[in-house]
């Protein structure tokens, strides 16, 4: 039997799974979710779908404020930019209402989806050359707002208000995803196509935060000063940020509305980007794991608060009916959420695994 | 000999006030040149000119055949200028590998795409790093620390580290500004030492902003005084320390209120 902390060569060091605990618990993870299908029921697993597109979408925020520094409040106009590429994409040709080139397969719309808003956050960054801190932040917050101006009444493309289009449509190589098949219902389709889309996205993910690029950016968010002396070419990076964390986004935006059909080009609005720093707060800033933590915690929430009603009387499940409702009730938590993470645990969920680890590791010692 | 490093009459001044006032000197290949002064002289305007950080209104300098100016600090970095700094300027959270890491972010480099990969190029780059990186550890004897945070360290620990990033950039010319400000008896006769064996084993040339006199005349092979931006002399330690001019900078010799 090896020592488990023994390294043989740098090699073995800087992989990504280096210790055995690390490789154990993936394949657990792993196995655990594949089997998750046939266990779950289909309404959730369309929840756990969604969570695992959002984490893509939480993975790409984080790396442009969790590892860049760069605060943006703007994620909901990138989700947007990826979600209408994809639907135009692959939209009905034939529609008279809506723009539509029928391309169906999902690995050219979702690139598609990702690149045009990976432009875009290029055409954004040279701002936050010039900004940073609260009036990035003030700054990302006003492209929400012009977004959701233009997808209100850019109608060819969007639908319009409360009329909406259809998401893009899931098809690899003539396999539908979006229909039930003989052997899978849509939702244990979606949810695996999900997961396998997460995997790969966050493994890519991985890889930048540590490699040259990543060690650059966090260089740029703890002292920039120091970055550019040392020959990190700052907004040049900043730029690599918002242009990563936007292509993340629009590959999120693309897939998100898929599971249930249809976009609304209201929901793109500051909650959603509120929601999306809600995750990265909850999960752990600056790392991937931790994104994913979070955007299956805030994902999962409404499903839970769902539940209230028949435990708490005082909850009610529609308004009008006195007390409060489970909206409000998922609004206050979000809320009790951030305050609480940002005092008792700022590295989020991530921080709390981290502290149980070490807690196993030196135990039955306290240190 | 040619020198490596030339500053030539620079003038540096924020809003009337000449932070350098015609500045000019020169570091030959392997020397260690110091810069003292009281504070306010523009010490530290010196170093932060040659990096890139301040404009200079007037005057030139080059380094090994380029000219300096107008460029930005990033640019100067690739050129093979490293520096510390006086308050130490490490990336905190990151561990003390990562940060000499970065000092080598122009060396062996890839691009994004490839990093998302890390296959190929990005990690045959990452380990050639990686072995460049160690060897500084050893060099600088960091090896206890080299996976904590930097942000943990104690400060001599934490100014040796800097020292590593700059040397880990693998430079042609090594600022260091205040190598052993702030440190106890040990962490600086331990610092000396490094900076010998910088001298001595790599032939590096070095430029030192310091206070503490006794390292400055023990190390240094020529010192420059300045003094309100100005400098008042410059030659060997022995020539400085007995220089009228330099001891009424220090000790204020005339010391008569202007009318």
């Amino acid at each position: 039997m090896s020592r488990p902390l023994l390294y043989l060569s740098y090699k073995q060091d800087m992989a990504l799974l280096n210790t055995p605990a690390k490789r154990g618990w993936t394949i657990a993870l792993a196995v655990g979710a594949v089997l998750l299908p046939f266990v779950l029921t289909d309404d959730l697993l369309v929840v756990l779908a969604t969570a695992c597109v959002a984490a893509i979408g939480a993975i790409g925020l984080n790396i442009v404020t969790g590892y860049g520094g760069q605060v943006s409040l703007g994620h909901a106009f990138f989700l947007a930019i990826g979600a209408y590429t994809a639907a135009a994409i692959s939209g009905d040709p034939d529609s008279t209402r809506l723009i539509g080139f029928g391309i169906t397969s999902l690995p050219i719309w979702l690139l598609a989806a990702g690149l045009v808003a990976g432009l875009a956050g290029l055409i954004v960054a040279p701002l936050a050359a010039r900004l940073r801190g609260l009036y990035l932040a003030v700054v990302t917050l006003g492209l929400v707002f012009i977004g959701e101006h233009i997808f209100k009444h850019w109608r060819e493309l969007t639908g319009g208000v409360g009329v909406g289009r259809p998401a893009a449509v899931p098809e690899l190589f003539g396999f539908q995803f979006a229909v039930d098949g003989e052997l899978f219902t849509k939702a244990q389709k979606l949810y695996l196509l999900m997961l396998v889309l997460l995997v790969i996205f966050g493994v890519l993910a991985r890889n930048l935060v540590r490699s040259r690029t990543g060690r650059a950016l966090a260089a740029v968010r703890d002292r920039d000063l120091a970055a550019e002396v040392i020959g990190v070419d700052v907004t040049r990076y900043k730029m690599i940020a918002f242009a990563v964390s936007s292509f993340y986004a629009g590959v999120a935006g693309a897939l998100l509305y898929v599971m249930i059909g249809f976009v609304e080009p209201g929901s793109f609005n500051l909650g959603m980007s509120v929601q999306y720093i809600a995750m990265i707060l909850i999960g752990g800033v600056g790392t991937i794991s931790g994104s994913v933590l979070g955007a299956l915690f805030i994902t999962l929430l409404p499903r839970i608060t769902r539940e209230l009603p028949a435990v708490l009387p005082f909850i009610s499940s529609s308004s009008g009916s006195g007390g409060i409702t489970v909206f409000q009730v998922e609004t206050i938590l979000y809320g009790l959420l951030i305050i609480g993470f940002l005092i008792f645990e700022p590295r989020g969920l991530f921080g709390i695994w981290i502290r149980l680890r070490t807690y196993w590791k030196s135990w039955p010692f306290s240190h | 000999m040619s020198a490596v490093l030339t500053f030539d009459e620079v003038v540096l001044s924020f809003d009337g006030v000449r932070a350098l006032d015609g500045v000019s000197f020169s570091v030959d290949p392997g020397e260690l040149f110091a810069v003292i002064g009281p504070n306010g002289a523009g010490k530290t305007s010196i170093f932060n000119v040659l990096s890139g950080v301040y404009r200079p209104q007037r005057g030139t300098v080059r380094f090994g055949g380029e000219d300096l100016l107008g460029r930005r600090p990033h640019q100067i970095a690739r050129l093979g200028i490293a520096r510390t700094f006086q308050n130490i300027e490490l990336f905190s959270n990151l561990t003390v590998l990562d940060n000499l890491m970065l000092g080598r972010h122009h060396h062996h480099p890839y691009g994004v795409l490839a990093a998302f990969g890390w296959i190929g190029k990005a990690r045959r780059n990452e380990l050639a790093n990686r072995h460049a990186v160690e060897e500084i550890v050893d060099f600088l004897e960091l090896t206890q620390w080299r996976r904590l945070p930097v942000g943990l360290l104690p400060y001599g620990v934490q100014k040796r580290v800097e020292l590593g990033r700059a040397l880990a950039a693998e430079p042609k010319l090594l600022l260091l500004d205040e190598p052993v400000a702030g440190m106890n008896l040990e962490e600086t006769e331990d610092m000396a030492r490094f900076i010998l064996d910088i001298r001595d084993d790599l032939g590096l040339p070095m430029v030192m902003v310091e206070h503490d006199m006794g390292l400055v005349m023990d190390l240094a092979d020529r010192i420059m005084v300045m003094d309100f931006g100005r400098p008042i002399r410059t030659g060997t330690p022995k020539d400085v320390a007995t220089d009228p001019d330099v001891v009424r900078a220090y000790l204020g010799e005339e010391h008569r209120v202007q009318p």
